[in-house]
This record gives structure tokens, C-alpha cells and sequence, in this order.
């Protein structure tokens, strides 16, 4: 049990989360970071799919690592990744509709997410099943946190809501108080996350570019 | 022809992959460093959307929809098919630079094959999904080959234009005295912020 537990397996399950974030060190999958952020629901429901996704590709790559010949190897991945995007959208359009139809051709986009390829590639290539299902947790976890964070100040600066419910009280809306419209435009989110990796740096001098 | 050129403009400035959908992010903030090698990313990714959009367009119209030849509602295949399509698109034009543009081949690195798990490629094929089924009067209605191509090429175009104008940029921003630690990754990630505010004044072009 303690070997399952080990060092090394608690850090490729624990830095994806702080000082080796996926989307802030290292830049993987932003795109839908950035498109499904104007709210904090969809953001979740993307956070978990990826998680999801990006454990069991995992998982599978790694018990496949041995007879996957070299040069074909990003075709198995992809279809094993597209596999699993696909049994996914089709629970989201059974049981989420709603969020599913705000995700729209986001969640067909987790395939070409760079977390996936990069993780696959970097990762479940070269470790057993369970090292590689720590990771992929550890990565979707870290991917999910900063949606969380972006979708926080957007949908409360942007719309005075947090999950749908109103949080910014009707007597500031009567002193003068607006909504910031500008934060649930596009823009906006490339901008919060540019903050969000000024915040890391910030704190953590080893990742500072020269 | 008046309905094309308005596809064609929309798809450039309006719906810009990167300003608009932040579609082919990762690629695109990786390789702008200098405008070389942006305008051969550029021209990449735009070759490849311009070959596989159409014969996308030509698998979900003849093949996976109810009215193809089949008879069968397959579009839940959709995924696999495009990804794969787009997949070995990629590979022959990779083996295509490497035998006649080498210096090219070896500075866009492992980009290239990448371009395959490039979000623009794969969300152009799955907003064509979506623009099918659109009444013809809408100006983001994709009616036929034809306006998958031209859809395509914009969409191209719209990539194109995004990174080299980021790439240029950059190449100015390494004189300028950024605070350290949003040097690199973060001035670029409000950089583009800025860029795609600049762009939204294109969203009430209307042709």
C-alpha cells in the first residue's frame, strides 16, 4: 500500500496542481480554458469532463504503452482520446442538456486539448497504469482550477452572479453600480489569465522567464 | 457570389479563430516568437484547413447524415472520423516539408506534426457541423462545398493574419522593460487580450 502511495507518485499527482500547473507553466490547453470561463457552471462541468478524460486516457495508453508501434502511436492516441470525448458528449446530451448546448463544439475540442496529447505523450508513454492515472487526475485537477478561478471573476464582475444566483446586492445596482460588460467578452479572459500567471510568477521566482 | 464574400470576410475578422473562439491557442503562443516562423505556421495550418474542411464537409453531408448514402444517423462517429481524416492529412504534409522545405521543417520543430491536435483545424470542422443546418438566408450558413471552402480559407486567413501580427509584436516587445515576472507568457497572454479588443470593432461589419 505505502508503495502505491509513494513519493514519486504524490508528486506527479500534487504538481500539476501548483508549480507545475498544465495551463499556466506549461501552456497546454488553453484554448477552451479561455471560451468556457464566462460562467463558473459550464467551467466545472468542463473541468470535470477533462479530468475524466484525461484519467482514463491515461490509463489506457499506459496499459497499451508496450505493443503500440512507434510510428503510428499519435493515431492510437487520438483514438482512444476521441473514443472517450465521444462517450462523454453523448452522457452531457442525455442528462446536461443545457450546459451541454453552452459548451457546444467545446467539448468535441477536448480531443485536440494539448493536455491530452502532451500528458499522453510525456507521461503515460513511459509509466505503469497507476502512476498514470495519478497524473492524469493531477493534471485534470490543475486544468480545473484555473477555469474555476477564471470563471469566478468573470461571472462576478461580469454579471454580479455566481452559479446563476445574484450576489452583488440590488442597493448597489441603485448607488450606481454596473456590471462590467467587458468581462464576459472574449478579451477579458486572456487577460485574467495573463494576471493569474503574473500572480504565479510573482510568488514562485524559479518560474520567471530571462 | 455576394453570399460567399460575405462568408469570406466574416470568417477573417468577425469569427476569428483566435480573437473570436481562442481556437489553436497552444501553437499559437508557442511559435510567435519571430515572424519567420509564423508566417510558415500560418501558411501551414491554413493549407491543411483549406484540404480537410472540404472532404469533412463532403463525409458529414454524404456519409454520416440521415439523407447520405447509408440512410443511417451516424454524426455520433463525427469525432473519430474528422480527427482521423485531419490526422492523416497532417502526416503527408509533413513528409511533404521535410523533402522540399527542410529549414522549415526543422524550425517549426514538433509543431508540425502537432498541427494535427491544433484546436483551429478540428473547431473549424465542428463549427461546419453546426453551420449546416442553418437557414440559408444567415450569413454563417455553409450551403454547399463551395462555402466550405471559402469558410475554410477565411478561416485560414484569420489564423494567419492573428499570429504574424502577434509575432510581430513580440519581436518589438524584447526592446521594451516588462516587470519579471510577466515577462514571456504573460505580457503575450495581454498582448492578445488587447488584440482581440481591438478586433471586436469588426463585429458590427455587416456586408
Amino acid at each position: 500500500m505505502s508503495e502505491l502511495f509513494s513519493k514519486k507518485n504524490k508528486e506527479a499527482f500534487l504538481n500539476p496542481l501548483g508549480s507545475n500547473n498544465p495551463v499556466t507553466v506549461q501552456v497546454l490547453g488553453i484554448c477552451s480554458a479561455l471560451a468556457v470561463t464566462a460562467q463558473l457552471e459550464p467551467a466545472i462541468v468542463m473541468g470535470i469532463s477533462v479530468t475524466v478524460i484525461v484519467a482514463m486516457a491515461n490509463v489506457i495508453i499506459s496499459l497499451l504503452r508496450k505493443t503500440i508501434p512507434n510510428r503510428i502511436r499519435i493515431i492510437v492516441q487520438l483514438v482512444v482520446v476521441a473514443s472517450l470525448v465521444t462517450i462523454v458528449s453523448e452522457i452531457l446530451k442525455a442528462f446536461a442538456y443545457d450546459v451541454s448546448v453552452q459548451l457546444s463544439v467545446y467539448i468535441g475540442l477536448i480531443i485536440t486539448n494539448c493536455i491530452l496529447m502532451g500528458r499522453l505523450e510525456a507521461f503515460a508513454m513511459q509509466n505503469g497504469p497507476w502512476e498514470s492515472l495519478l497524473d492524469g487526475i493531477g493534471n485534470g485537477l490543475g486544468y480545473a482550477k484555473i477555469l474555476i478561478i477564471v470563471a469566478f471573476f468573470r461571472e462576478l464582475l461580469g454579471s454580479g452572479s455566481l452559479f446563476g444566483y445574484q450576489i452583488i446586492p440590488n442597493c448597489a445596482y441603485e448607488a450606481g453600480y454596473v456590471n462590467n460588460g467587458l468581462m464576459l467578452l472574449a478579451p477579458m479572459a486572456l487577460v485574467i489569465v495573463g494576471c493569474i500567471i503574473w500572480w504565479q510568477r510573482a510568488h514562485n521566482k524559479d518560474l520567471q522567464e530571462k | 457570389m455576394e453570399s460567399l464574400i460575405s462568408l469570406f470576410v466574416r470568417s477573417i475578422f468577425v469569427d476569428n479563430m483566435i480573437f473570436a473562439f481562442f481556437l489553436g491557442m497552444c501553437s499559437y503562443l508557442a511559435v510567435s516568437k519571430t515572424v519567420k516562423t509564423a508566417v510558415g505556421l500560418g501558411l501551414a495550418v491554413t493549407f491543411v484547413l483549406v484540404v480537410t474542411l472540404p472532404v469533412n464537409y463532403l463525409l458529414q453531408t454524404k456519409v454520416l447524415a440521415v439523407e447520405g448514402i447509408l440512410g443511417v444517423d451516424l454524426t455520433f462517429l463525427s469525432f473519430i472520423l474528422f480527427i482521423a481524416v485531419i490526422a492523416g492529412i497532417v502526416q503527408l504534409v509533413e513528409m511533404v516539408v521535410e523533402k522540399y522545405a527542410p529549414a522549415l521543417y526543422s524550425s517549426l520543430g514538433i509543431f508540425l506534426p502537432l498541427i494535427a491536435v491544433n484546436c483551429a483545424i478540428m473547431g473549424a470542422s465542428l463549427f461546419m457541423q453546426q453551420r449546416i443546418g442553418l437557414d440559408a438566408t444567415d450569413p454563417k450558413a455553409i450551403t454547399g462545398l463551395g462555402s466550405a471552402f471559402v469558410y475554410a480559407l477565411g478561416s485560414g486567413i484569420g489564423w494567419f493574419v492573428a499570429i504574424v501580427a502577434l509575432a510581430a509584436v513580440r519581436e518589438k516587445m524584447a526592446y521594451s522593460n516588462v516587470p519579471a515576472p510577466l515577462r514571456g507568457l504573460g505580457i503575450t497572454f495581454i498582448v492578445v487580450g488587447l488584440m482581440a479588443m481591438s478586433f471586436m470593432c469588426f463585429s458590427g461589419l455587416k456586408l
